[in-house]
């Protein structure tokens, strides 16, 4: 039977970093005709045994058959030349080119002997391609001009047009909107209808159920299991990848509040292009709860962010941190006062990549006389202290003199976590705590939050994820144009109900042009 | 012992030790091509550099300047900025030891520390004002330091002009005695080659550089901000503070490198027509040695002794000097394109298993 055939098969695979085996005697089989989910914790293995397949990689150990045929894929060349194609997570496009330049790069049709693009012939293949698999493509439009979604179908159809029969996908949905989610699984489904095979490297469960035959379970370089997603649920698979039971659902009693913590009182702050950001933002946090901000990105929350933490100045309105007021103060004074920050981007922000984690754990106060001894950093503290938070928050990482580089995403996260919540704060704030992570790191992160707010901190949430906001948030603050629009409890609220009020709140009609 | 072995086997080190290999190959290939005996050639070079008490120590007075500048350019590289004028603070040191030198008169216990202050402390400033207009105006550092680099040569040419030209001279009149940094016995003992205490200060930066940087709270600043200055403002580290004291430091090793060349072995200083290049030599030093301290001072030594050598090539065996500067041109390119050397080591690694095999 045609459907059974197996297309790609990898055999006792083994792959070794210094420090750690990335893959252990990992066998994995693709059928024809298959969406094969590979699911996995960040830094479980999966992208590593990808990136053998590709050819990025060579292992030390094992054997692939491509088609029933050994084969040694010494480089992505070969691969693509057994029709194996990989749309990176991470786009490879020259923006300023068109579609199809972006798409020929590399193979162009030539003419005049080779001396020129027949540009003709490669925009009507691409557009045909385009068409054939209904991915909806201008073949003419230059990269600048197109969405992310479409961003990525370029991607799709490079390998296609390479010839591609085998098709795999890092974390397609990573960058996406709910909206081009729905619109990247019907293409799947349309590919491997017309006879391609998909690898789907994810871990988000969600996406697994709704599109997967079949999905491979790799915790810690080793497969765990290999099973039809018609027999499973999300619960069985999360305890597989993490090796332990989840909670997919959060546990939490009842807020105890305190007297206000944080007020912010008519804040007006302009954005990066002089208009207001902010327009007389105002709310109360108390202490021991937690404040989800709800809102579409960009509609002032990183502003908000940033004037709490003094990276930006105020125009007007005020901030005050228990009895002190703090607009207008340096971030190292509103960090002394008890603000903390976790913050959005992580690489950019919360990090200095290059610096080993004993030198990250200080970054906010290397300064203080607990490891400043008279201008002279006191390495010894410094040590003591990291291999304190390494360990109370399970940051795993092979020693304290590792890179930050070096560490997974969900590992960096609780580095972070661990020196903000360490410093004690009245106030953590908390931006995008989970992108981009894994169920266990989630999960974890979550947990610390709720701590944080039943020992009578107080905590401010700013996310773009609903289900994150409506799982944590003990009330929750809708933000549109810069303003608080609502404040709402979970518990009396729904997601329709919160994404109206975060899109257009008052004229639900006619698109407000913001005429302030 | 054990550390050291670490040390000098790491790709790091035999990176550079390979690409000098290699760069010297290239400089002999170019010497056969031209017809020319690239084994006396380099014969030579050392029987320049070796031969005799004088040139050794006249070479230990070339690498003198390159440790500074070497370490002024790697300074600012560390803290994330690209000082391209250390030739510019080179020059603007120079001139104010110069100036104190020449116009004012002291004891010599006061003389020459005053003129190493004096000179140092203008070459931070000229340093510095490339830090500020970054800092405050967002001006790139390598369009500035550029710029000034011009500024500094025509304002010490003005200078010594109009406040210290020894008439009927193209240059400055001498520095006082009091002012000078020889080392009177070292001389003597090696044959009255120019020795002075400049490469011990050399040595004491190549130190500071260490400790400074990686031991205090101020070096941590600047680091942070050197390799990600988004992540030190939401630390709460004063970024435009910090620029402006990494330009200040690294101009003032450069600085350093001009003062000495002033009150240890020119003792007066010429009106020049055009930059002296101490300062550039300073960037690919600091390349050479992979902008760390110590490296610097083996880049520096290289530099030093293969410029210093050249003169010999041409004298033992008929080389023009220039040659030299290919071989350094090379060197420079090996390291710069360490993918280069991966791949050959990869290779010669590689051929000795197959070897093995069979």
């Amino acid at each position: 039977m045609e459907q059974t055939r197996t297309v790609v098969e990898m055999r006792n695979i083994t792959k070794r970093f210094p420090g750690i085996v990335a893959n252990d005697n990992v066998s994995f089989k693709l059928s024809k005709g298959e969406i094969h989910a590979l699911l996995g914790e960040n830094g479980a293995g999966k992208s590593t045994l990808m990136n053998i397949l590709f050819g990025l990689y060579q292992p030390e150990e094992g054997e692939i058959f491509v088609n029933g045929q050994e084969v040694a894929i010494d480089g992505p060349n070969k691969a693509i030349s057994l029709g194996i194609g990989m749309v990176h997570q991470h786009f490879k496009l020259v923006h300023p080119f068109t579609v199809t330049e972006n798409i020929i790069l590399g193979s162009e049709p030539k003419k005049w002997m080779g001396l020129s693009v027949d540009k003709k012939l490669a925009y009507e293949k691409i557009g045909k391609l385009s068409k054939q698999y209904g991915l909806n493509i201008d073949p003419y439009a230059k990269i600048d001009d197109i969405s992310v979604g479409m961003q990525q179908r370029v991607e799709i159809l490079k390998t296609l047009y390479r010839g591609a029969d085998i098709l795999i996908f890092d974390e397609p949905t990573a960058v996406l909107t709910p909206q081009e989610i729905s619109e990247l699984l019907v293409i799947m489904r349309n590919l491997v209808q017309q006879g391609k095979s998909i690898i789907l490297i994810t871990h988000k469960l969600k996406e697994i159920m709704a599109i997967a035959d079949t999905v491979t379970i790799v915790r810690r370089g080793k497969v765990i299991d290999s099973l039809p997603t018609a027999g499973t649920n999300p619960n069985q698979l999360a305890e597989k990848m993490v090796g332990r039971e989840v909670s997919l659902k959060l546990d939490k009693k009842d807020a105890v509040l305190g007297e206000p913590v944080l007020e912010v009182d008519r804040l007006v702050v302009k954005g990066r292009s002089g208009l207001n950001a902010l327009n007389e933002t105002s709310f109360v946090l108390k202490r021991g709860e937690i404040l989800g901000i709800a809102g579409v990105e960009g509609n002032g929350q990183s502003e908000l962010i940033e004037a709490l933490t003094g990276l930006r100045s105020v125009t007007s309105g005020s901030i005050k941190l228990g009895d002190e007021i703090i607009s207008g103060q340096t971030p190292r004074k509103i960090s002394e006062a008890g603000l903390s920050l976790i913050p959005e981007d992580r690489h950019k922000h919360g990090l200095v990549l290059d610096f080993p984690i004993r030198e990250n754990m200080v970054l906010e106060t290397y300064y203080q006389p607990q490891f400043n001894k008279n201008g002279f950093l006191d390495f010894g503290a410094i040590e003591k202290h990291a291999e304190r938070l390494v360990k109370e928050f399970d940051v795993r990482t092979p020693s304290i003199m590792t890179d930050a580089r070096a560490l997974s995403g969900g590992n960096q996260q609780k580095a972070i976590i661990a020196r903000e919540v360490d410093k004690n704060p009245e106030v953590l704030i908390a931006a995008q705590p989970t992108r981009g992570l894994d169920v266990g790191a989630i999960e974890f992160i979550h947990k610390r939050l709720v701590e944080q707010r039943n020992m009578g901190k107080a905590v401010l949430l700013v996310s773009y994820e609903l289900d994150e906001i409506m799982q944590l948030s003990d009330r929750i603050a809708v933000i549109y144009e810069g303003r608080i629009v609502g404040e709402v409890k979970p518990s009396e609220t729904n997601d329709q109900q919160l994404g109206l009020m975060m899109t257009d709140y008052k004229q639900p009609q006619g698109g407000p042009d913001n005429i302030e | 012992m054990n550390k050291f072995l670490k040390i000098i086997t790491k790709e790091s080190a035999i990176v550079p030790f390979i690409a000098i290999v290699l760069g010297l190959i290239v400089g002999a290939i170019i010497m056969l091509i031209g017809g020319y005996d690239p084994i006396l050639a380099y014969r030579s070079l050392l029987n320049k550099v070796f031969g005799n008490p004088y040139d050794f120590g006249e070479t230990l007075t070339a690498i003198t300047p390159l440790v500074f500048t070497g370490l002024s350019v790697a300074f600012a590289f560390r803290t994330g900025l690209f000082n391209i004028g250390a030739e510019g603070q080179y020059i603007m040191g120079m001139t104010g030891a110069t100036f104190v030198g020449v116009n004012l008169h002291m004891p010599w216990y006061l003389h020459a520390p005053f003129a190493i202050i004096v000179g140092t402390l203008i070459g931070g400033i000229w340093g510095m004002i490339a830090g500020y207009l970054k800092a405050a105006r967002g001006v790139n550092e390598v369009i500035t330091t550029i710029m000034l680099n011009w500024i500094a040569l025509h304002l010490a040419n003005y200078t010594v002009n109009h406040f210290l030209l020894e008439p009927g001279k193209g240059r400055s009149y001498m520095i006082d005695p009091s002012a000078q940094v020889t080392i009177g016995w070292l001389s003597r003992l090696l044959d009255d080659a120019r020795v002075h205490w400049g490469m011990f200060f050399a040595l004491l930066c190549v130190v500071f550089f260490y400790v400074y940087l990686f031991r205090t709270k101020q070096g941590y600043e600047l680091r942070v901000v050197g390799s990600n200055s988004d992540a030190a403002q939401y630390a709460g580290i004063n970024v435009n503070k910090s620029i402006v004291k990494a330009m200040f430091i690294s101009g003032a090793f450069a600085g350093m490198a001009g003062v000495f060349q002033v009150l240890g072995v020119f003792m007066n200083q010429a009106i020049a027509a055009s930059p002296t290049g101490h300062g550039f030599d300073g960037i690919a030093v600091a390349l050479l040695g992979g902008n760390n301290p110590v490296g610097v001072l083996f880049g520096a030594v290289l530099f030093g002794t293969l410029s210093y050598g050249a003169a010999g090539m041409s004298f033992g065996a008929d080389v023009p000097p220039e040659i030299i500067r290919i071989v350094i041109g090379s060197v420079i390119f090996f390291v710069a394109a360490p993918g280069i050397i991966r791949w050959l080591m990869k290779r010669l690694s590689a051929k000795k298993r197959k070897g093995e095999v069979v």
